[in-house]
């Protein structure tokens, strides 16, 4: 009850706020199309595709959570949440609710876009790319909101962003195969939940592949996001110094 | 209305620390049900940290705070207290009436409260707007809507009437004078003193420590004083050895 009152509240501030909405909708369909014109070979875009997609979900929503959450703890809001009788993972789920949801909007554009305009081929099923973009999007709310415990102010939490993100699209397998770094780096790949969800959504676009590797990677992230999700609560207390 | 029983809120011996400064030093006071009492002092003397302890937000080196009768932060009191902070806490990017109808559902209130706080605090005409386009005073009569719903037995106000017109503040603190009739505790927080002569039970803080705890008629008569400024100015000199 109060989860869902919570998702409608996050949901109603995106709505009043247009230019946010359109930025989150828009950015990732339009970076597709900017790449698809810079790679200028199919093959090799069909490639890049599935690394973006998954991507995307996971760096808006880590970006949109860290600063929303970190204006709750600096507005005096979540106090007033904190002294009511909302339960911590009320405010988490609300969040990846609300957040979700808007990201299987903003996949669904860049995948329509993919699909028709920019000719990608979808070997797979639809609706296991879409679960991962949606894991994805959790994974980066839940990160989120455990990342603004630790920065003061939004220059700060926005330096969590980097922070976050690219190592682990360096180890995660895109620019180097995994299996041809050094072997320490490989150890910290095996340990980044992006690499898991980057080979997830290319055997989902590319080979169709959804055996045995697939749900392992899916449940990988899946174990991530509820990590993740408990890590976050531990940071919202009821008292604070 | 006077409420001899137990009393709405028990301190005793409460210290905070904050950083490496104590900032309450062992404090210990009662505040008797249905009424309105103060709690006043220059800024930094710790009301904000006290209010934060009844509330049950705040970390507790040492003491005990009982609030109606169960320990502070007891999950059964949240639906009881009514919280103001000092800084409004309503979200800005939603309207007065989203930011009601969302805390009404956190609270479990009922559907008509919204419309009814908005006009105990006089904001009816400001219902659709956006909270980060309301004026100082506005806001803070929003955030203090937000602490009116769901009935609660005991409203803590940290300086609920900072930045209001004098009509506002004399109309609020109507509102406080019939919610506390009506069997209400109010404790609230202010560095005005001409409040204080509004509410039937003062505690002065400063620098931690209780200065006085008395009803306004019982302070000027033992300060033999007639404002509460000076009243205040004398329990200081009072304090300070010769």
């Amino acid at each position: 009850m109060i989860t869902l009152a919570t998702a409608r509240r996050i949901l109603a501030q995106l709505r009043n706020d247009h230019r946010t909405v359109a930025l989150m909708v828009l950015v990732p369909s339009l970076i597709m199309i900017l790449l698809y014109y810079v790679i200028d070979n199919e093959p090799v875009f069909a490639q890049w595709a599935p690394a973006l997609l998954s991507i995307f979900p996971f760096l808006v929503m880590f970006l949109v959570t860290s600063i929303a959450t970190l204006r709750e703890r600096t507005s005096g809001t979540l106090e007033r949440l904190m002294a009511s009788p909302l339960r911590q993972l009320d405010l988490l789920l609300g969040y990846g609710l609300a957040f979700g949801a808007a990201a299987v909007l903003q996949v669904a554009l860049a995948l329509t876009v993919s699909l028709t305009w920019l000719g990608l081929d979808l070997r797979g099923d639809l609706w296991a790319l879409v679960l991962v973009a949606l894991l994805n999007s959790l994974l980066g709310t839940a990160l989120g909101l455990f990342c603004s415990a630790f920065a003061r102010s939004e220059f700060q939490a926005v330096q969590f962003m980097p922070l976050v993100m690219v190592p682990q699209l360096l180890l995660g397998g895109i620019i180097v195969p995994r299996d041809q770094m050094a072997t320490v780096l490989e150890w910290i790949s095996n340990v980044l939940p992006m690499s898991y969800a980057l080979e997830a959504m290319k055997l989902a676009v590319m080979s169709g592949d959804l055996g045995s590797d697939f749900w392992r990677d899916i449940a990988v992230v899946a174990g991530s996001v509820l990590l993740a999700l408990v890590l976050g609560a531990a940071t919202l207390k009821r008292r604070t110094p | 209305m006077m409420s001899s029983a137990e009393p709405a809120i028990a301190v005793t011996g409460l210290r905070v620390v904050r950083g490496a400064r104590e900032v309450l030093h062992g404090l210990s006071f009662e505040v008797p049900k249905g009424q309105i009492t103060g709690l006043l002092g220059p800024s930094g003397c710790g009301k904000t940290t006290l209010i934060r302890s009844i509330v049950g937000v705040q970390v507790v080196a040492g003491g005990e705070v009982t609030v109606l009768g169960r320990p502070a932060g007891s999950a059964e009191l949240r639906r009881l207290i009514g919280y103001s902070t000092q800084n409004p806490a309503i979200y800005r990017d939603l309207s007065v009436m989203e930011n009601l109808r969302y805390f009404a559902a956190v609270l479990g209130a009922p559907k008509t409260d919204p419309a009814r706080v908005l006009r105990e605090v006089g904001l009816e005409g400001h219902a659709d707007q956006l909270g980060g386009t309301l004026s100082g005073g506005q806001l803070s009569r929003a955030s203090l809507a937000v602490s009116l719903l769901g009935s609660p037995q005991l409203l803590v106000l940290d300086e609920p009437t900072v930045g209001l017109d004098p009509v506002l503040r004399k109309e609020l603190w109507e509102l406080f004078g019939g919610l506390a009739e009506r069997g209400v505790t109010i404790l609230v927080s202010s560095h005005v003193m001409d409040e204080a002569a509004r509410c039937q039970r003062l505690i002065m803080l400063r620098e931690g420590d209780i200065l006085a705890d008395d009803s306004p008629e019982g302070l000027r008569a033992r300060t033999d004083t007639a404002d509460l400024e000076q009243a205040f100015l004398r329990l200081i000199e009072e304090r300070q050895p010769a």
